[in-house]
């Protein structure tokens, strides 16, 4: 075993939802809590902290990725999207208009994640199948097993996305 | 779960990053994605001192396709390899098996090259450069080497590269023609750690099969390569009994017992999946040869 490292603070720039935000962390600060505790983005919810759940699931450059598997410091000049950058209550984006529709909220723990997946997903596929759209969760957990109404969600959201465009 | 403290180094070149890894000596571990690496670390599996976060050095981030194989940069993420059209063009098997790896969310940040150097068996891409007999290029303090595959796996997790060593790429050299190819996997989530996977890579000539190899996901301790040739030489495709195969498949297979599956599932799962992409491989071989390309 090597010895203890003494903690050493980097200064940290990362553009998230388009306000450039910065703080002072240490080098192994994961994405998930530099977004949380650094920055007060309780949005992004961590769940397993190793890749499985996606909970933590934001988009960096537009592209989806577990907050939890990649560290702050990573992330300095990218730019980065987290639920609070995709609608507010007055005007929610189309995923968060059909998971309030469709009920695709149970308890909420793992909705940050499955709205910023499926964000992302109906970029590239704006007119999924329902077996794309199970397809596309399959990485996110949740434990309620709310996964039909999810599905419905994403199906509904694709309709939303395209009625206002 | 969170890392242990360790100093973060940025390289912005190859022998930067190299020299790095000379200083630091087994106290280092390369970040590339991390999508392997992180997990261990947030499990404090692991605690290296120093990480070499090559992130940063330019010239890592390419995908060549030459007429001899596909070469995949270090930084080259999963996502970048499956939307290659190139690549896909000339190693039609690349594509079929990446999409395989993971969750999007995570074939946006891992990388190809950073899979094989994590030496996992139940990785998909470690079978993909056995079966296609690539090649790892390594940079070390006294220059490049090419590492095949099999010099390059040595046991679970474990391979050739010294601690002041950084994989730069990888080569999946290009099948000869005529070659179809197939990857089918079976895991409890769609995307999870498969409970087995089967590669295979078939010749189908004037209608007879002339080779067949497999390589094999979650079943085995080290990538590897089978041989079923000798089982199935000579015979027409549609007449060929995938089963003559079979002793040759289970005296390949290490499986074990975990909570997902048991050990005898496992290696039946293997022989079916085996039958299985033998087949289309064997099919695929007779549309790309006539012209034709399978999805």
């Amino acid at each position: 075993m090597s010895e203890p490292v003494a903690e050493e603070l980097l200064d940290v720039t990362v553009t998230v939802n388009d306000v450039p935000r910065h703080a002072r962390v240490p080098a192994r600060r994961l994405l998930s809590d530099f977004l949380r505790h650094d920055l007060g983005l309780t949005g992004t919810h961590v769940g397993c902290e190793h890749g499985v759940c996606g909970a933590c699931t934001v988009l960096v450059d537009g592209a989806p990725m577990r907050a939890c598997l990649m560290f702050a410091v990573s992330a300095q000049a990218h730019a980065v999207t987290t639920i609070e950058g995709l609608g507010t209550i007055e005007a929610m984006g189309p995923v968060q208009q059909a998971f309030t529709e469709c009920h695709g909220l149970q308890c909420g723990f793992c909705t940050p994640g499955f709205v910023t997946t499926i964000t992302a997903f109906l970029e590239d596929n704006p007119e999924p199948t329902q077996d794309e759209a199970r397809e596309a969760i399959s990485g996110n957990l949740c434990r309620c097993t709310g996964y039909q109404n999810i599905v419905k969600s994403v199906l509904r959201a694709a309709e939303i996305k395209a009625e206002r465009s | 779960m969170k890392p242990a403290p360790f100093v973060h180094h940025a390289p912005r070149t190859v022998e930067e990053a190299v020299g790095v890894l000379e200083r630091v000596g087994h106290d280092g571990k390369v970040l590339a994605g991390g999508q392997s690496l992180i997990p261990i670390l947030n499990m404090r599996l692991a605690s290296p001192a120093h990480l070499v976060d090559i992130n940063g050095v330019a010239g890592l981030d390419r995908v060549e396709v030459t007429d001899d194989a596909v070469r995949v940069g270090a930084l080259v993420r999963h996502a970048g390899l499956e939307s290659h059209e190139a690549a896909y063009a000339a190693s039609p098997l690349l594509r079929r098996t990446v999409r395989h790896v993971a969750h999007p969310a995570i074939r946006n940040r891992g990388t190809t090259v950073g899979s094989i150097a994590h030496a996992d068996a139940a990785g998909e891409m470690p079978a993909i450069l056995a079966l296609t007999d690539g090649l790892v290029e390594a940079v070390g303090p006294s220059g490049t080497r090419e590492i095949p595959w099999h010099d390059f796996f040595l046991g679970a997790l474990e391979t050739s590269l010294a601690p002041d060593e950084l994989a730069v790429a990888v080569r999946f050299p290009r099948l000869p023609a005529a070659t179809g190819t197939a990857f089918a996997e079976r895991a409890r989530r769609h995307g999870d750690y498969a409970m087995a996977g089967v590669a295979a890579a078939v010749a189908v000539s004037d209608g007879v099969l002339t080779s067949a190899r497999l390589s094999f996901v979650s079943v085995t301790d080290v990538p590897g390569v089978v041989d079923v040739t000798a089982a199935v030489h000579g015979q027409a495709p549609e007449e060929v009994d995938w089963a003559a195969c079979d002793d040759l498949v289970r005296a390949h297979l290490t499986p074990e017992s975990d909570i997902h599956a048991t050990a005898e599932y496992r290696a039946m799962l293997a022989t079916r999946l085996a039958h299985l992409t033998l087949a289309r491989a064997a099919s695929d071989s007779i549309s790309s040869s006539a012209g034709g390309s399978a999805a």
